[in-house]
């Protein structure tokens, strides 16, 4: 079969709406589409993709001839809501019917081949819609001004004197009127203009309105084909295990002892570090895996404690630690040396696991010519970037990119896990290299996701505080010890010990990172420390604990200086009134000073935090009770977002709650603490993550201000456990330093 | 052969009467609508009923089910996709990334026919599965529009959206 297809090019899409796919015309002879059918049970089959093409008006834009709306997005939808909110964006510059439009992704080899004409795939930090606003409002802009330029050629009449609504060119002095279907064959033969000029959102009608999205109805009645989902003809399935203890690697393992057992085709190794089971099913393929005898090399790291690692951590806090200045203003060290009035803290964040719902998968397929050599490779994976996933099928492959493709499948969670190396791809293209022809669908089991995870940084850090007689907050040292991301994923961008990206929401001003408080002596500074446990980035990366550091020693030094919390962050955000403004919107829309209303015969108490990351200004203000036993509940959490421009605040909405989830699971609940080397953790019964009854209400404000782009799937994360943990404090005189929550008494002590 | 009743259809399959129902649903059925997630009977995603109940496929060997037992999937849960429920979710936005729906949905439908106007408490209950995503509020709110629950006012909402200000450039 795989013979027969040209090139080798597939077409394997996430589809909204419709069931068919579609690609440009310049792919479309001799291309073939796997499409999928619109019933659940139908199998994907090949069929010619010209039946389903429509004219490209530009790389964008592609509009079929009953005015159907296809808009190209490289960034991954992993629920976040990017690909509507970029829709959006375009179709509003577009002028064309929302009813009609549906999405669809460009492949990473297609981008190569046309010189990255869609821009970064990646998808992380927030960047889905601020990275791609502009160019992708032009490409809706510039399809429309040619589809006007093909009305106006065809009715003899100058451009000026047409508009478009709606998918509809009009010409009103003559009454004419153009579907967008029967112009765009013209208008994909114009030239497209360069830099078109863009509405004011002022005057936005789509975009910027609480638009659904456009992926649900798939989502509530199974139809949606995640990477763990597809099925392709004459497919087998893999299961794998890793090395549990990070370093180690694989010495032997005996497979005649499962050679016998149902549907087993093949074992094999995966690189120096990783065993698989290939069989008919991935059922067998597991069932084998869990009896086959496995040899590991441990390597160096083998008797490793999660101790060790805290005590490693810890050195990074003594104050002859070298260390690397991330914010410094004054003399600090000077001023808190001789300080009188003086508080000082310890704080701590654990290792966590993504633990997306689906687990790592990717299907493989490597072609092999005579010789036995790859001559191609096509990987069909759910991730967050798929120029990334390429790069690492080609290295995997032995193969020239141009040689490769990745079609991006829609993700079951993405939240960073997915973002930057691509272990499983990998994985899945060396298993596929020997079983040549064959396309191999490698699905991680839950623990192998939880033991080989690209894990939330370790850090520590050492808070010292003085104020002065007015309760003027004079001096502030925050040493910051722990983990590099930047080291464990790209070693190139940490010079001298340098990681610029640990002092995110700590720095003097800038998109990622503008401290809001005025302090006169100031010092940030960061001793890396980095044990052998692999990091990654995880949804609200190292705002997550950067501001809940910040926002629950603030609060330590309101309680100490016995100032209100939110008269002591005001009168230090004099200077910073986006980041004031956040704040007190969500003071004011709690009654900030008045009593909350108990709830079931219990006090309910308060919290406050704010901060500035990925581009966007946040604050939260979190309820709580806890009862004489120390049992928590958190009743409410009002949160405030101004991301500059709000491109669909029903999806902000989403977001923001979504990070809450996110966010106080990794502060209350879990923690993945290392055991001989090794990940203790195995599933979610001892990686417990917030589940629906300890959801607290979640009111949102979005407040765009307007002139900037900010982003947010991940700022709201990093103030909701500093918010419940302050008003854990208020509420019990108990203040956690440690995370996670979980395992620590909150009974009001009798002091 | 050994048969199963799912949804509605008698299938044969030829899957060891150990292998968990959720992969015969899934890779002999072809039915890959019920998710694995955990395969501990933990986060739900696996979720279908069984005569009515909402059950961990992942966990339930298929030998102990015959053709007696009434398996519905979420393919199974309404002819058009059109169940009370599927069009609450659809008309509040519920899913993000969507991988847990098909076991919320599941586990809201076992509910709703056990109890057709459940309380918070019963929905906080009923509804232990995983959303990595925290769409739970609004999971919470379509069960109630899906059982016809109005809800109580504002403080009953679970979230409001405030525009402080129009857009500007």
């Amino acid at each position: 079969m795989s013979q027969a297809l040209p090139r080798r090019r597939f077409l394997a899409q996430t589809l909204h709406g419709a069931a068919a796919a579609s690609v440009a015309p310049g792919w479309a002879t001799g291309t073939w589409v796997l499409a999928f059918g619109p019933s659940a049970q139908a199998q994907p089959a090949l069929s010619p993709a010209a039946e389903s093409v429509g004219p490209e008006v530009n790389a964008w834009v592609v509009i079929h001839p009953d005015d159907r709306v296809v808009i190209r997005i490289a960034r991954s939808e992993m629920g976040q809501g990017t690909l509507t909110g970029l829709a959006q964006l375009v179709a509003e510059e577009l002028e064309c019917d929302w009813a009609r439009v549906r999405t669809e992704y460009p492949t990473p080899g297609q981008s190569l081949a046309r010189k990255r004409v869609w821009g970064n795939f990646s998808t992380g930090g927030s960047r889905g819609v601020r990275d791609s606003q502009e160019t992708m409002r032009q490409g809706g802009a510039a399809a429309r001004m040619m589809l006007i330029q093909a009305a106006a050629q065809r009715w003899g009449v100058p451009p000026q004197q047409c508009r478009a609504e709606r998918s509809v060119v009009f010409h009103d002095l003559s009454q004419r009127r153009l579907r967008y279907g029967e112009l765009a064959g013209d208008a994909a033969r114009i030239p497209v203009p360069d830099k078109p000029a863009l509405k004011d959102p002022a005057s936005w009608k789509l975009a910027g309105k609480p638009m659904a999205r456009l992926d649900t109805a798939e989502k509530t009645n199974g139809r949606l084909i995640y990477g763990t989902d597809l099925q392709l003809p004459g497919m087998v399935h893999a299961a794998i295990k890793a090395c549990p203890v990070f370093g180690g690697t694989l010495q032997s393992f005996n497979a005649a002892a499962v050679t016998g057992h149902p549907g087993v085709l093949r074992v094999v190794a995966v690189g120096t570090q990783a065993v698989a089971v290939v069989a008919d099913t991935w059922w067998h393929a597991k069932r084998a895996l869990d009896a086959l005898p496995v040899e590991w090399d441990l390597g160096p790291h083998a008797r490793v404690q999660q101790t060790d690692i805290d005590e490693m951590v810890r050195t990074g806090l003594d104050p002859k630690a070298a260390a690397v200045e991330g914010h410094r203003r004054g003399q600090a060290l000077d001023v808190l040396s001789s300080a009188r009035n003086r508080v000082e803290a310890t704080y701590s964040f654990p290792f966590q696991n993504h633990a997306t719902l689906e687990p790592m998968n990717a299907t493989a397929r490597v072609r092999v010519g005579a010789d036995g050599k790859p001559t191609g490779c096509e990987v069909w994976t759910p991730t967050q970037n798929g120029e990334a996933a390429l790069t690492a099928v080609a290295e995997a492959a032995g193969l020239d990119p141009r040689q490769c493709e990745v079609y991006k499948l829609h993700l079951g969670g993405g939240f960073g896990r997915r973002a930057a190396r691509h272990d499983w791809v990998t994985q899945a293209v060396q298993i596929a290299r020997q079983m040549p022809g064959l396309p191999v669908k490698l699905l991680w089991s839950r623990e192998e996701d939880m033991a080989q995870g690209q894990y939330h940084p370790v850090t520590q850090c050492r808070m010292t505080a003085t104020w002065n007689e007015q309760g003027r907050l004079e001096a502030l040292h925050m040493r910051l010890a722990g983990q590099s991301i930047m080291q464990g994923l790209f070693p190139q961008a940490v010079r001298n010990g340098r990681d610029p990206l640990v002092f995110q929401g700590l720095g003097a001003g800038g998109e990622e990172s503008a401290l809001g408080y005025e302090v006169p002596h100031l010092l940030i500074d960061h001793a890396m420390r980095n044990p052998h446990v692999p990091p990654g980035f995880w949804r609200g990366v190292n705002l997550n604990q950067n501001a809940l550091y910040l926002e629950c020693f603030i609060d330590e030094v309101a309680h100490a200086s016995r100032q209100d919390p939110l008269a002591l962050r005001l009168s230090l955000m004099q200077r910073h009134p986006k980041h004031r403004a956040v704040l007190q919107a969500v003071a004011d829309r709690v009654g900030w000073g008045r009593a909350a209303p108990d709830v079931n015969g219990l006090k309910v108490f308060r919290g406050l935090a704010q901060t500035h990351g990925f581009g966007s200004y946040v604050a939260a203000c979190a309820e709580v009770s806890v009862d004489p036993k120390g049992m928590l509940k958190i009743h409410r959490i009002v949160a405030a977002t101004d991301c500059g421009i709000a491109v669909n605040p029903q999806q902000i909405e989403a977001q923001v709650e979504g990070s809450f989830v996110y966010g106080l699971s990794a502060a209350l609940y879990g923690a993945c603490t290392v055991e001989n080397g090794r990940i203790a953790q195995s599933n979610f019964h001892d990686y417990p993550v917030m589940r629906l009854a300890a959801m607290p209400k979640v009111e949102t404000i979005v407040m765009p201000s307007g002139g900037f782009w900010g982003g947010v799937g991940e700022p709201t994360i990093a103030v909701a456990a500093p918010a419940v943990l302050n008003a854990i404090f208020a509420a019990t005189g108990v203040r956690i330093r440690q995370l996670p929550l979980a395992g620590q008494s909150l009974i009001r002590s009798a002091a | 052969m050994p048969r199963l009743n799912v949804n509605g259809q008698i299938r044969e399959h030829q899957a060891e009467p150990d292998t968990p129902l959720l992969w015969v649903l899934r890779e002999q059925l072809g039915l890959t609508g019920t998710k694995y997630g955990c395969g501990v009977a933990q986060c739900g995603s696996c979720t279908v009923m069984i005569d009515g109940n909402a059950v961990r496929s992942c966990v339930v060997p298929v030998a102990s089910l015959g053709a007696q037992q009434r398996i519905t999937t979420i393919e199974g849960l309404s002819p058009k996709g059109d169940h009370p429920l599927q069009k609450a979710w659809i008309a509040l936005d519920v899913p993000q990334c969507g991988y847990c729906q098909s076991g919320m949905l599941m586990a809201a439908a076992a509910l709703l026919q056990r109890t057709p106007k459940p309380t918070d408490a019963d929905i906080d209950a009923a509804m232990t599965n995983i959303c990595r995503c925290g769409t739970y509020n609004r999971v919470r709110a379509g069960i109630k529009m899906a059982a016809g629950i109005a809800p109580a006012g504002a403080a009953a909402s679970a979230s409001a959206v405030i525009h402080a200000q129009e857009p500007k450039a």
